[in-house]
């Protein structure tokens, strides 16, 4: 009888966790920022699991936890000791089982993710200029929304090419077919993008939170990275990397746009003369270090020697002010 | 009428113990004795705590704003570093090297470690490398501001061009701190394969032991690994090789890889041992055998090998081809087996036993449950998508110090407080201590927990400013911070107090199994007058079973707490 109650409770217990988790689950989707780039969803769907399961195997190891400290306590003047139970061979299989089946499957899910976001070529998302050791490999059907919008940009029009430079502190965007830079990154909305990414020094982290991509730059390395935005916006590029003293301050906007319009904004950088761009590093160095007034102190530790940061970059789309996507 | 002494009977103690006039000098010299040079250990790694500590109170002064408005950036940057590369080499490394320095001789029941001498060495370096760390705030150009990776090529730009600058001094000190933790890798070793106690089989060692042997393995397996990549680092800065440099054609991802090789497996050599202290205080607190006790005893050998196998999820983001990724990612998820293991079998120990909520019991208990938060996050970061949006954020800096500060520290804490007794004789105040678990508790929660959003929001980590979207997590994690930094304060007024004057205690306070507890509080010099003979299992709880054959400190068994077989006359 006892026995029956344990299950009992046990199994209401186990259900109301399912239920949290699930729920849990669907709250997972608004701890990000909106999802601009069809490989945001992707990764959404993927975290939901992940947490779900997560809160499941949380829930379900603290509540017998609680329950015992509870209900399992000395009395207070019994000195005896508990009963001498040293293992139980079934649960311990059980319980070596059980996680390691599920980390597999954690890591077959997370491959097949990985895999969808990078619909065409090797099963690469980033492409290393290294002797090709994997033979092209196409995705399996389609079955649901983000892959199908991958594979339309990827089949109906051409990968638009963006070269980017990261240094110590900007981000340039160089638009080789019209051959235009700008400190802003413009992109067509509902098409593939291919980046080829460049460091002029030390590394840096390509990372846009809207498009939950990120890859690090590294000196002497090219590196191609592609992605597709599926939402009109603007968003926030930040340098990821650890990358020197003003690295805090490595960011630039990011706008996705229709594909007209894009293109509109293309023409007018193409007729603009190159101009310097607002840079904060830049800005921020030469206050402290202004020569022609008094030093302006706005900080109450000051600091000790830096890497001058590069002057501003020239480039034809110049914006004159800080990065200000809205938050998200 | 016979007056009963209700002190603990005077037992000769050759071992310095407060109150005993110019003892306390003996902590401050050469001493080869186990005992010593683990409180030495201790008392000077708490020392730095503080120091850490305080920079990173700084740090969330200034996070407590979007704008680097408190400390200028090349400060900010000087503080994380140092925060992480103190906490990690002056702090934890060291606190849990001195509490099983204290504790393996004891617990195998052996006179002291295999090779005293160089376990004396190995301290005295500690103090060097704390010099040189702190010294570097002092040279022009500052300490190193590169991170506690040190990653190039940012840790190869010289701004002041000297030769002896941050950088250089933080390299010594860290290379210096390898070549003591490898001596002790050794020393360690061959102590616990070779000087266990007649009787003690490997499945009667206590659990505790068992992690210390599989932390001090991985660092003999990693640190060569490190203290190369450093090796090449200072000869890049100095005199102008390229092993890592780009302009010269080096390639800052070989660092990476020297790097991580040791340092992954690095953050098992801190939990290892905070997991061998949950194992050791669960069944004393709850009376009750440790459950599992010879799975959780291999699992500690197996994350010793498996963890010298993921270290490139650190890497998920860097130049690093798919299918390296993907491999590394199986591996990540692997590591997880191993301890999830452990923390089920402590949750079998404490059901259906009889629980005391001691201060060092609530440290584990606590210490556990944050573990198992950290440990689902950690799986999180193993799976290389999601990795890809969240590395280099602050879901990675919430997920390593939920690690680090609420499991590891609540580890050594219960550690600390459940060994008192045994170290000085005393009995510490619970009231203080209770007090301590609380605010250590809830600031842990308050300072990490909001870092989980603003990483996934974006918030980069490392950074001396950040946008107005992320204000409201950092400003809770500011608060909690201080609050983690006032919890400090009842842990050390009551160590002091009690360490001078709390209630004297005799061999075994806490009724427990150990060959530790058979010995005066505090041992004498060399810990027993006879070793002795073990003939049961490190967890006898509920079984009525004597630990040991002989009696190894004749005149300390007046005691019915005693679990030595009762000698009939």
């Amino acid at each position: 009888m006892l026995k029956l109650r344990a299950i009992l409770v046990m199994t209401v217990y186990a259900i109301l966790v399912a239920l949290a988790s699930l729920w849990m689950a669907k709250q997972s989707y608004s701890w990000f920022p909106p999802e601009a780039a069809a490989e945001a969803k992707l990764l959404d769907d993927l975290f939901s699991l992940f947490t779900g399961l997560g809160t499941f195997i949380y829930l379900g190891v603290i509540g017998p936890f609680l329950y015992s400290l509870v209900f399992h306590r000395a009395k207070k003047y019994d000195m005896s000791d508990g009963p001498p139970i040293e293992g139980n061979t079934w649960l311990e299989v059980v319980w070596t089982a059980v996680p390691l089946v599920l980390v597999l499957t954690l890591s077959f899910v997370s491959y097949r993710t990985y895999e969808k976001m990078a619909v065409r070529g090797p099963m690469e998302l980033v492409h290393l200029h290294m002797p090709e050791i994997i033979q092209p490999a196409y995705a399996d059907p389609f079955d649901s929304t983000p892959q199908q919008e991958i594979q339309n940009a990827a089949e109906t029009a051409p990968i638009e090419q963006i070269d980017v430079t990261a240094k110590q502190w900007a981000w340039i965007f160089h638009y080789p077919e019209r051959d235009i830079t700008s400190t802003e990154l413009h992109l067509p909305v509902d098409r593939r993008v291919r980046f080829t990414l460049r460091s002029q020094d030390v590394l840096h982290g390509f990372y846009i939170p809207a498009f939950r991509l990120k890859q690090d730059v590294v000196p002497n390395h090219e590196i191609n990275f592609e992605l597709t935005p599926v939402k009109t916006g603007t968003y926030r590029l930040r340098d990821s990397m650890f990358s020197g003293t003003y690295f805090a301050a490595n960011q630039a906007d990011v706008v996705v746009q229709p594909f007209h319009e894009y293109q509109q904004w293309l023409a007018d950088a193409a007729a603009g003369s190159p101009t310097p761009a607002f840079n904060r590093a830049a800005f921020e160095y030469s206050q402290a270090n202004d020569r022609e007034g008094a030093t302006k102190d706005k900080v109450a530790v000051r600091g000790w020697d830096t890497i001058p940061p590069a002057p501003p970059p020239v480039v034809n789309y110049a914006p004159k002010h800080e990065p200000d996507s809205p938050p998200a | 009428m016979t007056n009963i002494s209700l002190e603990a009977p005077e037992v000769i103690r050759g071992q310095p113990y407060p109150g005993a006039p110019d003892n306390w000098k003996r902590f401050f010299t050469f001493s080869t004795d186990h005992k010593v040079i683990g409180i030495q250990y201790i008392v000077t790694s708490f020392f730095f705590f503080l120091i850490g500590g305080t920079l990173s109170m700084i740090m969330r002064g200034e996070l407590i704003t979007p704008d680097a408005d408190l400390v200028d950036r090349t400060v900010y940057n000087a503080l994380f570093t140092m925060h992480g590369s103190i906490m990690l080499f002056m702090w934890t490394f060291p606190v849990l090297v001195g509490l099983g320095n204290y504790l393996v001789p004891l617990m195998i029941g052996a006179r002291d470690m295999a090779f005293p001498r160089l376990n004396a060495v190995s301290f005295w370096m500690v103090p060097v490398v704390g010099i040189l760390m702190l010294a570097s705030f002092l040279v022009p150009g500052g300490p190193s501001q590169s991170g506690w990776w040190a990653y190039p090529p940012v840790s190869l730009q010289n701004p002041t061009g000297n030769l002896i600058n941050g950088q250089v001094l933080w390299i010594l000190a860290v290379a210096i701190s390898g070549v003591s933790s490898i001596m002790g890798g050794v020393n360690f070793v061959t102590t616990i394969f070779k000087m266990r106690s007649p009787g003690m089989t490997w499945f009667r060692t206590p659990a505790f032991v068992w992690s210390v042997l599989g932390a001090q393995l991985i660092q003999l397996y990693g640190l060569p690994a490190l203290t190369g990549g450093a090796v090449m680092l200072l000869l890049d800065i100095t005199i102008g090789t390229s092993f890592f440099a780009p302009e010269r054609g080096g390639n800052p991802i070989l660092y990476q890889h020297f790097f991580w090789f040791y340092s992954h497996p690095a953050v098992y050599v801190m939990i290892l041992p905070a997991f061998g202290i949950f194992s050791e205080v669960l069944p004393v607190h709850a009376r009750k055998p440790l459950f599992g006790y010879r799975v959780i005893a291999v699992s500690s050998i197996l994350i010793t090998v498996v963890s010298g196998l993921v270290w490139v999820h650190h890497m998920f983001a860097s130049a690093t081809p798919s299918w390296m990724r993907i491999l590394f990612m199986v591996t990540s998820m692997l590591v997880a087996i191993p301890s999830g293991i452990k923390v089920f079998g402590w949750v079998a120990t404490i059901w259906g036993g009889k629980i005391r909520f001691t201060t060092p019991m609530l440290f584990a208990l606590g210490g556990i449950s944050n573990w198992l938060f950290a440990g689902i996050t950690g799986i999180f970061l193993a799976s290389v998508p999601i990795d890809i949006h969240v590395n280099n954020t602050y879901f990675v800096v919430g997920h390593f110090h939920y690690v680090l500060y609420g499991a590891i520290v609540m580890g050594i804490y219960a550690g600390i407080y459940h060994w008192f007794p045994k170290m000085t004789g005393r009995m510490y105040y619970e009231g203080l201590g209770k007090l301590h678990f609380a605010l250590t508790y809830l600031g842990t929660a308050l300072t990490f927990l909001p870092m989980h959003p603003a990483g996934l929001m974006g918030m980069p980590r490392r950074v001396a400013s950040y946008d107005l979207e992320f204000a409201y997590w950092n400003v809770i994690a500011s608060i909690g911070g201080f609050l983690l930094g006032l919890s400090t304060l009842p842990f050390i007024l009551n160590m002091v107090s009690s360490w001078i004057r709390g209630e004297k205690v005799g061999n075994n306070p806490w009724r427990a199994y150990g060959l530790e507890w058979l010995t005066s509080s505090p041992p004498t010099v060399e810990n027993f007058e006879e070793l002795p003979l073990v003939v049961s299992g490190p967890y006898g709880y509920g079984k009525n079973q004597a630990l040991v054959g002989n009696i190894p400190n004749p005149g300390l068994t007046q005691f019915s707490e005693s679990l030595t077989q009762q000698q009939t006359s």
